[in-house]
């Protein structure tokens, strides 16, 4: 009964969008509006024995639950936490592959926040390297996070990973 | 407080989906307008096929081309669409029994409330362009007076 059925089907294409209205809380609109302003800014209940500084902060110190009142302003060096070199191109992204998406904890900050590395060797990227921000001309910055292009490699020696997550503001002098 | 941040956005998962080939031989005879279920170890008809056998787990392969009309055997009726709906106006989920099958498929039902009702018949309005989906048909409509069995 198919005699003219011309090519027989294999796959079918099952897309899903979901289509949300993001509204940011008041902690997370304290971030993006310094972040309009050229500076990432942490968060952390000063009341609060661990101390975390948080970015991009929630409104929430994870460790007590009580708001974080206190910013903290951070640097533009941070170090790689973790990351992952994606070589699957992703629709509408305009990002070429092979590129290294990376969990980095800046210098002052206690937890990473995702972004991309570039100006460097994706084969040489390790944990524990010492990175810096490079921000777009300030008058495309907006409300977001891509104001920060991408992160490069610094000169610097490593950071030990019992210390990642726990390099001061100061920054990290090479001592363990 | 002085300002509210809020932004708009999508995520989409655009999967690619395979076939096989039992759904992949429907969706192909759907493409020629012509509906297609698979035969049970029992004899009945599944429409859409499946791949096995309900109650043996055997693998089925016997194909059985069905009517593209048949009968509502339930339904519910969708007063208020949402946006992923088929349509914009009010329409029927129904299931509906293809004549030669034994087991009803779901399909969208295309009528005025009123018409609406178990064990009304039905007739497939196919799309003008057909390209391997269930949207080939459109929806069901109710079959024209006269034109019933």
């Amino acid at each position: 009964m198919s005699e003219d059925a011309g090519e027989h089907i294999t796959a079918i294409e099952t897309p899903v969008y979901l289509k949300y209205n993001f509204t940011a809380g008041q902690a997370t609109t304290r971030f993006l509006q310094q972040v309009r302003q050229g500076k990432l800014v942490g968060q952390r209940r000063p009341e609060c024995d661990c101390g975390n500084v948080y970015v991009p902060a929630r409104g929430s110190c994870a460790a007590c639950g009580l708001p974080t009142t206190e910013e903290v302003e951070l640097g533009d060096k941070a170090t790689v936490q973790s990351f992952t070199i994606v070589w699957i191109p992703i629709p509408n992204n305009p990002i070429q592959p092979p590129y290294i998406v990376a969990n980095l904890v800046p210098d002052g900050a206690n937890i990473s926040f995702i972004h991309l590395m570039s100006e460097c060797d994706n084969d040489s990227v390790h944990i524990g390297q010492r990175v810096e921000a490079v921000w777009k001309p300030e008058e495309e910055w907006d409300y977001a996070m891509d104001n920060i292009r991408y992160f490069r490699p610094l000169d610097e020696p490593d950071v030990p990973i019992e210390m990642i997550g726990k390099v001061p503001l100061a920054g990290w002098e090479g001592e363990a | 407080m002085s300002e509210r941040l809020s932004q708009q956005f999508e995520l989409g998962y655009t999967y690619t989906r395979s076939t096989g080939p039992i759904v992949g031989r429907f969706l192909t005879e759907l493409r020629q307008r012509r509906i297609v279920g698979t035969r049970g170890d029992d004899g009945r008809v599944y429409v859409p096929p499946m791949e096995f056998d309900p109650v043996t787990a055997s693998a089925l392969d016997e194909f059985v081309e069905v009517a593209d009309c048949g009968e509502v055997v339930s339904w519910c009726w969708v007063s208020e669409p949402r946006d992923s709906h088929p349509f914009d106006t009010p329409f029927a989920w129904a299931l509906v029994k293809l004549d030669g099958a034994d087991v009803p498929m779901v399909h969208a039902v295309c009528a005025g409330r009123d018409e609406m009702r178990t064990g009304m018949r039905v007739q497939a309005c196919w799309a003008e362009e057909t390209r391997g989906y269930i949207t080939d048909i459109v929806c069901f409509e109710p079959e024209a007076q006269g034109k019933g069995p």
